[in-house]
């Protein structure tokens, strides 16, 4: 408690904040207590790194511990296809302009990672929660957020998440239960709008999300989208994009007062300065000014090992984690820009989806005339899909034994979703 | 060989393109191309007139708004329907099955016209249909098992005019039973993956029927080891 008064940088009462979270009921508390047990116990054993078994104990123990370990705090839920991990963090680091904040970190964007993080911050004033969006209504529902923030929807896992129509639906009838909750959506994707259409409170944000291909029907009433510039509309009902109040234009953004803010991200691409737009209009609605908001997300540059730079053996390799083909493609136009030797690791555990049919929707290429090799637990499937797109590569399936076969210098390594964290955590074991 | 470029038509990929069956189009073009034969893929958005002039159709798997929107073009502008009397070839995939054949029956309970090409009727099953599949052709049509990936709630029974396209080893198919169609120079199938770069024989032989001619084999090792790995995972 004493700790996280210090922290507070704004005097005067912040709507929707008591002045310390609810005392937690026994059973919650004693939940909570075996759940951090857990966390810790499972960390110092080398099984993980904590950061969801101690929230599945704590579930197990006391269902409703989501519901009670965000009483009293003012809450914000970051939900999408992608850009969740990166936005979460950002729109953290700017509440943290306020007071202490609790935050799941590394993506364990689940409810036992939701409460896990709680667990662990239990004086927080705030809550900044990353929120897988298939598990979006019981976590929005539970924890009663100020704030949700709805980045981008697009085509990932089919096969296990489904249908991008489905989740559009799901997050719609959630959004349209919440009370006093201010919704930050992105205004051009058709998915987000619509799923944020009926809320009462929105801010809409312009990002410039390219990626069309899951909306040329509109997902209310099945008739054509048609696109001008940038504005869109359905042709068969009202759905239209929104006049944004919130602008991403080319490294800064316009503000509702049409004030132009560079953003100078140490983070690169497009997509990132998208997240810290949609990261900036939520800190706005948590009460945090927007350029303090600015000059804290502008220092987020390493995310869960997304973007850093590994040293091997002379190789300077930058990691780089894409999980669909929205991801892929924008990923792709960042390593672009210099055309170092790509390393690109793709597995198909249950995490990444099963089917890699989507590898077809990514442009690969792009890649032509590069230094390339196939990688990953998958590395054939992929190796086949450059075949025919022309890129000549190697294949060798170790991600580390591939970095250490490109000539010396700069690599970039783009996996997805388990391939990413397996080589995260072995480049980390070899620091 | 012939001195015409042969067409591929790339039918709706704006709605029939969730599961990355675009590739199908890639496959064709470059396995024609690396022969020395001139292919071209012609992509056909929403709005567009259907020509009835190219040589190959392949249609892809959508959700389910955007297969009505679909359906529902492709019996405004039948370029397809006329092209299949002029002898076109055709390959449908997943929602290509269904709104192929004579009708088709969502999990509401609401039955929809097909566009009349196949002899079959496709309903929601029970529970969806999704993972690896091997089949074994059926008639001999190609050597080599069939090899891909299935999702999908639909069910489909053939007419007595429809032939299967396999016989179903592991996973679903139509009916846990048989899987796909073949009628006439239409194949249709369930499978993903997408089906051709996991079938280099199937994509042949569409090659084969389009152009009239017989095709040397083709050596890609990275296709020889995949296959290998996904019928062992499958196995």
């Amino acid at each position: 408690m004493t700790a996280r008064k210090g922290q507070w940088c704004h005097t005067g009462s912040i709507a929707g904040v008591n002045d310390s979270p609810a005392r937690l009921p026994l059973r919650t508390a004693a939940a909570v207590k075996l759940g951090n047990l857990s966390s810790t116990l499972s960390q110092k054993m080398g099984l993980g790194a904590g950061g969801m078994i101690g929230g599945r104990v704590a579930l197990k123990l006391d269902p409703q511990a989501l519901n009670r370990l965000t009483q009293g705090r003012k809450v914000a839920v970051v939900t999408g296809t992608n850009g969740k991990t990166t936005s979460t963090m950002m729109l953290a680091r700017a509440v943290a302009a306020l007071g202490e904040v609790a935050t799941n970190h590394s993506g364990a964007n689940m409810p036992d990672g939701h409460v896990t993080a709680l667990s662990k911050q239990p004086d927080a004033p705030f809550a900044v929660l990353e929120c897988d969006e298939g598990y979006f209504p019981a976590v929005a529902g539970a924890s009663h957020p100020a704030v949700a923030v709805i980045l981008n929807l697009s085509r990932d896992q089919l096969d296990r998440v489904g249908e991008v129509r489905t989740i559009e639906r799901s997050l719609r009838d959630a959004i349209s239960g919440l009370q006093n909750c201010t919704i930050v959506a992105n205004c051009d994707d058709v998915m987000v709008t619509s799923a944020a259409w009926n809320a009462s409170k929105v801010i809409w944000v312009a990002t410039g999300t390219g990626w069309h291909h899951d909306s040329a029907s509109c997902p209310r009433c099945g008739n054509p989208i048609r696109w001008q510039g940038e504005h869109w509309h359905c042709t068969g009902c009202d759905l239209a994009r929104p006049h944004p109040n919130w602008i991403t234009a080319d490294e800064a953004m316009i503000t509702p007062e049409h004030q132009k803010l560079e953003l100078r991200l140490t983070l690169p691409g497009k997509f990132n300065q998208a997240n810290a737009v949609m990261a900036s209009a939520a800190a706005h609605a948590m009460g945090v000014p927007t350029e303090e908001a600015v000059a804290r997300l502008r220092g987020v540059s390493n995310v869960s090992g997304r973007y850093r730079t590994i040293h091997r053996n002379g190789r300077s390799a930058r990691l780089l984690l894409s999980k669909n083909p929205a991801g892929w493609s924008e990923t792709l136009t960042v390593v672009k820009e210099a055309n170092h030797p790509a390393v690109l690791v793709i597995n198909a555990q249950e995490a990444d989806g099963r089917d890699l049919s989507w590898l077809w929707d990514v442009p690969f290429e792009r890649l032509q005339g590069r230094t390339v090799i196939a990688s990953g637990e998958r590395a054939t499937d992929l190796a086949v899909r450059l075949t025919y797109a022309e890129v000549e590569h190697t294949i060798v399936p170790d991600p580390l034994k591939a970095i250490d076969q490109m000539p010396p210098g700069a690599v970039e390594v783009i996996a997805n979703y388990t391939a990413f964290r397996d080589l995260n955590a072995r480049a980390a074991a070899d620091e | 060989m012939s001195e015409s470029t042969i067409q591929i038509a790339l039918v709706l990929p704006d709605l029939l393109g969730t599961y990355g069956d675009f590739g199908n189009a890639v496959v064709l073009e470059k396995r024609m191309a690396w022969r020395g034969i001139k292919a071209e893929i012609v992509p056909i958005n929403y709005g567009e007139p259907v020509p009835d002039s190219c040589d190959i159709y392949v249609v892809g798997g959508g959700e389910d708004t955007a297969q009505t929107l679909a359906v529902k073009h492709l019996r405004e502008h039948p370029g397809l329907q006329r092209a299949v009397t002029k002898n076109a070839v055709v390959l449908g995939v997943c929602a290509g099955i269904q709104i192929f054949g004579e009708s088709f029956t969502r999990a509401d309970n609401i039955t929809h016209p097909g566009m009349g090409l196949i002899d079959s009727t496709s309903h929601a099953g029970g529970s969806r249909a999704i993972g690896e599949v091997l089949a074994e052709p059926a008639n001999g049509l190609f050597e080599g098992v069939l090899t891909g990936f299935e999702n999908h709630q639909g069910r489909t029974v053939l007419g007595p005019s429809a032939q299967p396209l396999a016989h179903v080893k592991v996973g679903t198919g139509n009916d846990g039973s048989v899987e796909g169609a073949v009628q006439g120079r239409i194949v249709c199938t369930y499978l993903h993956g997408p089906v051709l770069p996991r079938n280099p024989q199937l994509a042949d032989m569409l090659i084969e029927w389009a152009t009239g001619t017989k095709v040397a084999p083709l050596d890609l090792p990275a296709v020889t080891a995949m296959r290998a790995e996904r019928v062992r995972a499958a196995s």
